[in-house]
């Protein structure tokens, strides 16, 4: 049952071939013998795992299951998770145990869906490839000397290696994305604000969105109905009534228009996994689609607007680890400086102290205009790009990332060649348009993510295409070696 | 030397929401330590602002109160800087576009005459939570049920000129929020507190001296000190030569001076950025007028109406509008007994007198209006007199009843009978036979003094309750 969609196996349990404890049972076994190869997940609470499996089969008997009731579903550890160890990768939050859920997690919980544990990433989000957590780098299921991606890595690499049916993710500049590339699943990065950031440890407030990462773009319309929607406690959440993304999953895609960004597949790309990408874009022409060349001229200063919006952001919401309330705190301070300076040092690793004096400098006075005002005025002309796009277009596709997944410690030490990696990926996030990686195929046994980015709220029309692809071509389907064996 | 002092003010007002400016939390005054903070108050991860829909109201009701230009796209900026009671490590408020922009309202001053103090603008922010440093052995405690309080920053334009003018300043700025129902404006919890700006200039100079801010005064006692100290600091130093440095200062109640603070307590960079987790606040005009038509008469505009209605004096009518409670209670006494002038007196001088000693609030006055009013009309109908009145209010103090159950209980109705008043003027006048004889032989002038001889005898014999009038007026017709 490990290799089974979740629409598969909410037709499973509905129709009592097994039942959640069961299910729960094989991924759990599963991970014990296999996640130490791959470092998926930080924290697995076998006893509250199988606690909300044997409520949710009472519930499922009971003729009373909502459409996610019994279906284990992996978390990125960013989420709050109530008694349930919440470390967002990071020493800073290693004994941190929220007294609440976040607003997602909640709306699982409702649904009764079983928490099967916290997967692994970069630490606060901030990465590319899931090598920055305190708890050690994720390896890619496909070959253990890659990266998985990140910062959402632990959760790719949990459904890539059948550890997870589907997973959550968190998606900065790409967090969701890049991951789902590198590990050759399916994943959505929603438009900003249809998923409450309520109870997500905050990385810059302006760009984190949540959203589903799993096998197929169905799976994902799946999770996605359970997450999206408005929040009163998230002010940035929409109003806009959220949709059934599963409604629309078989609409033809005759007549559908499609922008390649002549940025996208220029000097950067690489050849394997340009072909892939031009190989994936005939199937849409072969379902009647037409292809359009468009343009997004400011596509260039999409790193540094990025590399300057995020940090600054990101410099003040950790702000609050200080070592005062809860997580870390130094031994003996002397003083509060003292308190402050050593509970920081020790807390965060080098990536995030990084950011937060990239941030803090970008803040201060002084270089307030030249940076981060600057920053927004660029970001306002990236929108506008997309804005111009979708006046001659319904999707824009392209890669995903530049190339496959790197290898482990490639890029450790060049934090300028990790943020590359993020080209293509980060102006969906400045400019808060939805966007959504799918297996495209391989490159010398790599897998290679093909990109679709929407309109605003344009979730169901992305879901859509993604399916139609998923119908017609098997790549998504495609498993590691290594995940096939071990406990079935 | 002479110098002319020039001040401006910051204050800091509680506004008087139930909940926290951007969590459900309740913000009353004195419970246990952190029983009033939430996640969103302790900055747990992943936490979220939720701005307060009344904190708004009441800010936008502020603006109107001082005729301001209402900010209709207002953003909320983080203010960073580390400290235990900052839980964030940054203070949500408003820099670059204030929720109310500039405006001005009218000071009173002792001398009668009045100034417009310019107001630059006003902010919503969060307030910080508490440090406790004794009783932890060397440790600090954090109290964080103050933290996301929310607090309107009123800073006015350094149009103030002396320790006295900030101190009318700041008490119409109090009595105007508590008319607006804004804020408690309970100083002693802190509800008003005010930061001081203070520079000296040469008389007639038009440039700003170098200025020295004061932190955190709060009662209009400490305000008025601290000014007056701080003025004597820095002509002092000019006198000699010298040069002011600007820094901020504490002022020390107890030491009565100011000291400048330690400059780790000063931060200089609080990298202001627009708060990404609030959508800015936008306000249109259906929404100010619905506020504008909830307004109610304001301390300024009900001054001017006391004049004019009741022909009170601008001392009158100044003490009488200071707080909505005291001007409501005067125009129910008007109503009741249909004599602002006398009304005016008995509530500014019996009432408040009263009050006073007690040490009571107008809430806790024992005399309702009506009641007062009812005391009044038996002065204006010459039941009784002025000075039996006080006896009747003193008793209706101690809760003996109304004004005319004392009357009667006490039998203190005046006389007014011709028989009765004409009995007791001739028994006096046949008691008296020399002093008769000395008023007949006096000229028009002495008579009238010695005429008051006379009156006495018969309020005494009457015990006071004599008609004086009538008896005078008897004692004209006898006395020839």
């Amino acid at each position: 049952m490990h290799d089974k969609s979740v629409a598969q196996l909410i037709a499973g349990l509905r129709a009592k071939q097994f039942t959640s404890v069961e299910l729960s049972r094989c991924f759990l076994d599963r991970i014990a013998a296999l996640d130490p190869g791959y470092n998926s997940f930080i924290t697995v609470d076998e006893t509250a795992v199988l606690a909300a499996a044997a409520a949710a089969d009472e519930r499922i008997a009971a003729g009373e299951a909502a459409t996610l009731t019994g279906i284990p579903i992996a978390h990125k550890d960013i989420f709050c998770t109530n008694g349930i160890r919440t470390s967002c990768g990071s020493r800073m939050l290693d004994n941190f145990v929220p007294p609440y859920d976040a607003t997602l997690i909640d709306k699982f919980n409702r649904e009764g869906a079983v928490i099967l544990g916290k997967t692994n990433m970069d630490e606060f989000a901030m990465g590319s490839s899931s090598e920055s957590s305190y708890y050690g780098p994720v390896r890619n299921p496909w070959d253990s000397s890659l990266v998985p991606g990140g910062s959402s890595g632990g959760s790719a690499a949990a459904v890539a290696a059948l550890l997870a049916p589907a997973a959550t993710g968190t998606d900065t500049g790409g967090s969701i994305r890049q991951p789902a590339a590198f590990c050759g699943i399916t994943g959505i990065k929603p438009t900003y604000g249809r998923v409450s950031r309520l109870g997500m440890v905050a990385f810059a407030s302006s760009l984190d969105q949540a959203g589903p990462m799993a096998h197929s773009a169905e799976d994902c319309a799946l999770l996605l109905n359970s997450m999206a929607g408005y929040d009163p406690l998230d002010s940035t959440s929409s109003e806009l009534p959220a949709e059934d993304y599963t409604a629309r999953l078989g609409d033809s895609l005759q007549g559908l228009r499609i922008g390649l960004p002549k940025e996208y597949f220029g000097e950067g790309l690489q050849a394997g996994t340009a072909r892939r990408i031009e190989q994936a874009l005939k199937e849409f022409e072969a379902q009647g689609a037409t292809l359009v060349e468009v343009s997004l001229p400011h596509s260039h200063l999409t790193i540094p607007t990025y590399y300057v919006i995020a940090p600054a952001e990101a410099s003040t919401n950790l702000s609050r680890f200080d070592g005062v309330r809860y997580g870390h705190r130094c031994s003996d301070p002397i003083d509060l400086h003292d308190l402050y300076t050593r509970t920081r040092e020790e807390g965060f690793g080098a990536e995030v102290k990084r950011r937060i004096l990239i941030g803090t400098y970008a803040l201060s006075a002084g270089y307030y205009d030249a940076y981060y005002k600057k920053a927004q005025q660029v970001r306002r002309l990236i929108k506008q790009d997309f804005t111009a796009c979708f006046e001659q277009v319904d999707v824009i596709a392209g890669p995903t990332t530049p190339g496959p997944a790197f290898a482990l410690g490639a890029k450790s030490d060049d934090p300028v060649a990790m943020y590359l990696e993020d080209i293509y990926t980060l102006a969906v996030n400045l400019a808060g348009l939805p966007g959504m990686s799918i297996p495209a195929g391989f490159v010398d046994g790599k897998p290679v993510g093909l990109q679709l980015i929407g309109r605003h709220f344009g979730e169901s029309q992305l879901l859509n295409v993604a399916h139609r692809y998923q119908l017609a071509t098997d790549w998504h389907l495609q498993r590691p070696a290594g995940a096939i064996g071990g406990a079935a | 030397m002479q110098w002319e002092t020039v001040i401006g003010l910051e204050v800091h007002l509680q506004l008087a929401t139930r909940s926290k400016i951007f969590s459900g939390s309740a913000t009353t005054f004195g419970a246990e330590p952190n029983t009033q903070a939430s996640a969103v108050d302790l900055a747990m991860p992943g936490m979220l602002p939720v701005l307060n829909a009344l904190a708004v109201r009441y800010a936008v009701m502020f603006g109107l109160g001082i005729g301001a230009d209402i900010g209709r796209r207002s953003v909320f900026d983080r203010k960073n800087y580390f400290y235990p009671d900052l839980p964030k490590g940054y203070q949500i408020s408003q820099f670059e576009a204030p929720i109310v922009g500039r405006g001005s309202f009218e000071i009173q001053l002792e001398d009668g005459t009045t100034r417009a103090i310019g107001i630059t603008r006003a902010h919503l922010e969060e307030d910080a939570g508490k440090s406790l440093h004794e009783d932890f052995h060397g440790q600090t405690g954090i109290d964080l049920n103050r933290a996301g309080t929310p607090l309107l920053e009123i800073v006015s334009e350094p149009d103030l000129r002396s320790a006295a003018e900030a101190v009318a300043y700041l008490k119409a700025l109090h009595s105007l929020v508590t008319y607006l129902g804004i804020s408690d404006g309970n100083m002693a919890e802190g509800s008003m507190r005010c930061d001081i700006n203070i520079s000296l200039r040469p008389p007639g100079s038009d440039t700003l001296g170098t200025r020295a801010e004061i932190k955190n005064v709060n009662s209009f006692r400490f305000v008025e000190k601290a000014i007056r100290h701080e003025f004597e600091r820095q002509a002092e130093i000019l006198e000699d030569g010298g040069k002011i440095v600007q820094e901020t200062r504490l002022y020390d109640a107890d030491l009565d001076e100011t000291r400048p603070m330690r400059s780790k307590e000063v931060a200089n960079d609080y990298r202001y950025f627009p708060e990404p987790d609030l959508l800015p606040v936008v306000i249109d005009e259906a929404y100010i007028e619905s506020v504008r038509a909830d307004l109610p008469e304001l301390p300024t505009e009900k001054r001017h109406r006391f004049v004019e209605q009741y022909g009170l004096g601008h001392y009158d009518a100044n003490v009488l509008a200071d707080s909505r409670e005291l001007a409501a209670y005067f125009e129910a006494v008007v109503a009741a007994c249909g004599d602002a002038k006398i009304a005016a007196n008995w509530v500014q001088v019996e009432l408040l007198g009263q009050l006073n000693r007690g040490e009571l609030s107008l809430n806790d006055c024992p005399v309702s209006a009506p009641a007062l009013g009812g005391l009044i009309k038996r002065i204006l109908d010459n039941s009784i007199s002025g000075k039996i009145a006080k006896q009747v209010f003193e008793a209706m103090w101690q809760g003996a009843g109304s004004a005319d159950e004392i009357i009667a209980a006490r039998g203190l109705q005046q006389v007014s009978d011709t028989g009765e008043l004409e009995g007791m003027v001739d028994a006096v006048i046949a008691a008296n036979a020399n002093q008769v004889a000395q008023y007949l032989a006096a000229d028009e002038d002495r008579r009238k003094k010695l005429v008051g001889f006379f009156v006495g005898q018969v309020m005494k014999l009457s015990k006071g309750q004599a008609n004086p009038q009538m008896v005078n007026d008897l004692l004209a017709k006898k006395l020839v």
